[in-house]
């Protein structure tokens, strides 16, 4: 988790990444810093994110967004 | 039937009472027809067009859902006698299937799409390299094509990733795909807000009808006394770029922009409306798209249904994919900003292009494309620079004013981008364009210029209150949704507000005869 | 429930101010034909008659240029209209005629020839200058229905806010002086005078089909059975002006048709002589259209021709139609003294 929201701030510096829960649907995280993410997040955990997992949902806070790459890391194995 | 005609009116007339006396079950029913009837309209082609994307995208949809149902039962009987590694080749050969069934539809429904948006420019093209007479002149986009084949294109794509199951009635497929507000232009729609609720019963709210009567009004009041009147200005500007240059270019880049945004959200207004008014929600295709910040905020906030299809359902996949991702690895060697870099800058340019390319057949549309990617590509670059600047100057950065003009900026970038969408050629575009920056005749402009362009100052001054008052309503609405407010005032209030806007229309508008019948832009995408 | 009267009355108030706002602006911005394009006026006049007619005219500017029904009633006692236009084709002449027949039976209709040669609407103007001023009801919409060009809409005739609402901002004083008034009348029970002199040139030569439309001939067809419906003769004429030219093959298929139906038809061009015209006096733009001295001509001929073969009664001395004309008469003369004052 602490290496997500390192990502994260990586990204985007001057964002509370533990509280916020609307990063995709307040704008803060845009289409082009999604798919830096997801880049990152292949290099960092070795998870690949499939296109249909690429929603709101699970990108709107670093919970879900950690409860995603646990998921599909588990489902790879 | 275009939105601005007696026919649409009478259409909506007709259908409004019959679909709510009409038992609730047979209402979506009532519906199809009205569709088909709109459909059959607009032209036989069309329809024909439209029942081919119906049919193959049911047939696919079923058939897609068909192998997961069967991939699931394959494996689940083989858990006890096979291993692993069979299951999972047995769950990629199901997959390959999908993928197969997928891309036969992909490519009948954007093959029919691409020849005839495509069909006229080839002919020439083949006739320019090989002789003889130009084929496919003759073919014209139908009604609202570019926009059902990307909802029900989308919808398909949602069932092979299994986000929804696959309809089992292709009659409320077909009511999805035909219905008929979004056949003018747009918005896109998806099947999981817009296409379940077609099929719910829907009984009549008075206060709802008033809700939507306003928002339509409104949409043509938009349409008919601001955009159709500047329209007129904006051809006669584009229609000689060799002789409206410097600073009339200036003057076509306000108008033009003016022109476009109360054309295109007037459409959707009138759409929406219409969509309220039989108790279906279709999605919001813009929020003040002028006090954007940036470009790439703009493209979140104009034509909003189609930026996110693109991002769904390519950008978002492709900077993904597997050769994507073995692309970026293999520019590792190059430095890790590169090699992160990649996919960002190859879906983002990919994706502007199709866009570019999805608006028209012309190169100019190409151009226009890339040149907003590449636009959006640079300010993420800079934003460490912005950054700095903002750490520099922090009060200045937070002040009204900085805002005021990174909006400013915004809109006059995307207006010197959207010169390209003006003229036929890229070259008239970009000669027009810098001669704003070497040619200074705002005397010419004054001085007679502006009136040569077929409205009289009457028409500029109507035109110009009819900007203010768009603009004095979007900085109300970030307070809170306008119609809201109005309702809440009461019938009586309403039916006021209604019927001033529809007697300034009928006063103001133009329509009828010796105008020429009105055309929505966007209609022609 | 009190409150929801008070809605409803409330709605009922807004739609009331806001319609009648609406009808007050479209008042304003229709054109008024009354100093300028006075053609359009005369439809409405008609209406505006206390007196019946023997005899009606119906056709284009040859009827309405070329008949004096004050000459007429003068000389002969003969009570008359005219409800003619500028290109008034033959489908608007019929529904006038149809118009004129709610409220009246004249003895003897006569119809002018000359506009048989168009078979399809011409012009959206002449159009409006027809139909503006016609009075709501079956004949009105049958007459839009016939006439509309490309590009027209139904609509628009109803409710003439929809086609001018673009004169919002060429308003003149006209406008606002008839805004709520009709003004005068600017014809002489549908006459309307001209006193210039520019004689006759040569004119010029057109091509032309030797048949006259078909369209044109049906509705010539549907005059004729009106007519007789409710009793009336049809005189079908060509009135004396040479220009635009009469053809003989035209004029050979109206006397068959007008031999085939028992109507009689005057080509007056062949009576020049005997009427006394003569084109380097009698006319105000080189033989299209007559003068007043013309139209008097014609019309003490045309006037002796109706009671000989009609047997018209002599309507002098009755007292509403003595008043009636007296009045006319007047003003006919003032105007004539006027109009020639100015030339």
């Amino acid at each position: 988790m602490e290496k997500l929201l390192d990502i994260l701030r990586e990204l985007h510096p001057e964002t509370d990444f533990e509280t916020e829960t609307r990063l995709v649907d307040g704008g803060i995280l845009a289409s082009f810093d999604v798919v830096m993410l997801i880049t990152r997040i292949e290099e960092e955990f070795g998870v690949v994110i499939p296109a249909k997992e690429i929603v709101p949902k699970n990108f709107n806070s670093a919970a879900a967004l950690f409860a995603l790459i646990t998921r599909i890391g588990e489902q790879d194995d | 039937m275009l939105f601005p005609s007696w026919a649409f009116l009478l259409f909506l007339a007709v259908l409004v009472p019959v679909y709510y006396l009409v038992p609730k079950r047979i209402q979506w029913i009532v519906l199809l027809l009205a569709n088909a009837v709109f459909v059959c309209f607009a032209g036989f082609l069309g329809a024909v067009f439209m029942a081919v994307t119906i049919v193959t995208v049911y047939a696919a949809s079923r058939a897609i859902d068909a192998l997961f149902v069967r991939q699931r039962e394959t494996i689940a009987a083989m858990k006890a006698t096979h291993t692993k590694e069979e299951r999972k080749a047995a769950r990629l050969r199901f997959e390959k299937k999908r993928r197969l069934v997928l891309i036969v539809c992909l490519i009948l429904n954007f093959g029919i799409l691409f020849a005839l948006k495509y069909g006229a420019m080839l002919g020439r093209l083949s006739a320019g390299l090989f002789g003889g007479k130009p084929f496919g002149q003759d073919l014209a986009l139908t009604m609202g094509i570019s926009f059902y084949t990307f909802s029900t294109v989308g919808y398909l794509l949602d069932v092979y990733r299994e986000s929804v199951p696959a309809e089992k009635n292709p009659l409320k497929l077909a009511l999805f795909t035909s219905f008929f507000p979004l056949l003018v232009q747009g918005p896109i729609t998806r099947w999981e807000t817009v296409g379940k609720t077609l099929t719910e019963p829907h009984a009549f709210d008075g206060r709802r009808f008033l809700s939507a009567s306003l928002r339509i009004a409104w949409g043509y009041w938009k349409k008919l006394i601001v955009a159709d009147r500047l329209l007129v200005a904006v051809k006669a500007l584009c229609a000689r770029p060799g002789v409206y240059r410097g600073d009339f270019i200036f003057v076509e880049m306000l108008l033009y922009a003016a022109c476009l945004y109360a054309d295109f959200t007037g459409g959707i207004d009138i759409t929406i409306g219409v969509g309220e008014m039989l108790g279906v929600s279709i999605e919001e295709n813009f929020l003040r798209p002028y006090f954007s910040k940036s470009i790439s905020e703009y493209w979140r906030r104009w034509h909003i249904t189609l930026g996110e299809w693109f991002k769904r359902y390519v950008y978002y996949p492709l900077s993904v994919s597997k050769p994507m991702r073995a692309l970026s690895k293999g520019t590792r060697r190059l430095g890790v900003g590169v090699s992160r870099r990649v996919p960002v800058y190859l879906a983002t340019l990919l994706v502007w292009a199709l866009t570019g390319a999805w608006h028209g057949s012309n190169l100019t549309f190409l151009v226009w494309g890339l040149l907003n990617g590449v636009v959006i590509l640079l300010s993420e670059e800079l934003k460490p620079l912005y950054a700095r600047f903002h750490a520099r100057f922090p009060r200045l950065t937070e002040s009204a004013f900085y805002r005021g003009f990174t909006v400013i900026r915004t809109v006059l970038l995307l207006s010197s981008l959207r010169i390209l969408d003006c003229y036929g050629t890229v070259r008239d575009a970009f000669s027009s364009f810098f001669s704003m920056f070497t040619t200074w005749n705002w005397g010419a402009v004054f001085r007679g210029g502006i009136q040569s362009l077929g409205l009289s100052y009457f028409d500029y001054a109507v035109a110009f209150s009819g900007v203010l008052v768009m603009f004095a309503l979007s900085l109300v609405q970030r307070k809170g949704a306008i119609r809201k407010r109005i309702l809440k005032r009461g019938t009586v209030c309403s039916v006021c507000v209604l019927l001033v806007l529809i007697g300034t229309i009928l006063i103001f508008g133009r329509y009828g005869f010796g105008f020429d019948a009105s055309q929505f832009i966007y209609n022609r995408f | 429930m009190k409150r929801n009267l008070l809605v409803i009355g409330g709605v009922v108030l807004a739609c009331i101010v806001c319609f009648g706002a609406l009808f007050a602006v479209s008042r304003l911005v229709a054109p008024k034909y009354h100093d300028t394009l006075i053609d359009g006026h005369l439809t409405g006049e008609y209406y505006r008659e206390t007196t019946d007619h023997d005899v009606l005219f119906v056709g284009d500017c040859e009827v309405f240029e070329h008949f004096s029904p004050v000459t007429l009633y003068n000389e002969y006692g003969i009570t008359s209209y005219i409800r003619g236009g500028a290109q008034q084709l033959v489908w608007h002449s019929y529904y006038l005629l149809e118009d004129a027949f709610r409220t009246e039976t004249p003895k003897v209709v006569v119809y002018n020839v000359l506009a048989l040669k168009y078979g399809e609407p011409q012009s959206e103007a002449y159009n409006r200058l027809n139909l503006d001023g016609m009075r709501f009801g079956r004949a009105k919409l049958g007459a839009i229905r016939a006439g509309m060009t490309d590009g027209e809409d139904f609509m628009s005739y109803l409710f003439p806010l929809l086609r001018y609402h673009d004169r919002i901002d060429k308003l003149s004083k006209e406008d606002w002086t008839y805004w709520f008034s009709d003004g005068d009348p600017v014809s002489f029970k549908g006459y309307v005078m001209h006193t210039g002199v520019d004689p006759a040139t040569e004119t010029p030569k057109e091509p032309y089909d030797p048949k006259l439309p078909e369209t044109s001939m049906a509705w010539l067809e549907r005059i004729a059975a009106l007519c007789e419906t409710h009793g009336t003769a049809l005189v079908l004429i060509k009135s004396p002006s040479i220009y635009p030219e009469w053809h003989a093959e035209w004029d050979a298929e109206i006397a068959a048709f007008a031999k085939s139906h028992g109507l009689r038809y005057d080509n007056m061009i062949a009576e020049n002589d005997a009427i006394g015209i003569d084109m380097q006096t009698d006319t105000y733009d080189q033989g299209q259209h007559l003068n007043v001295s013309g139209a008097e001509k014609v019309s003490r001929w045309f006037g002796a021709v109706l009671q000989k073969e009609y047997g018209l009664r002599d309507h002098r001395g009755e007292a509403a139609y003595d008043a009636d004309y007296a009045a006319l008469t007047e003003r006919y003369e003032n105007e004539k003294r006027r109009l020639s004052e100015g030339n």
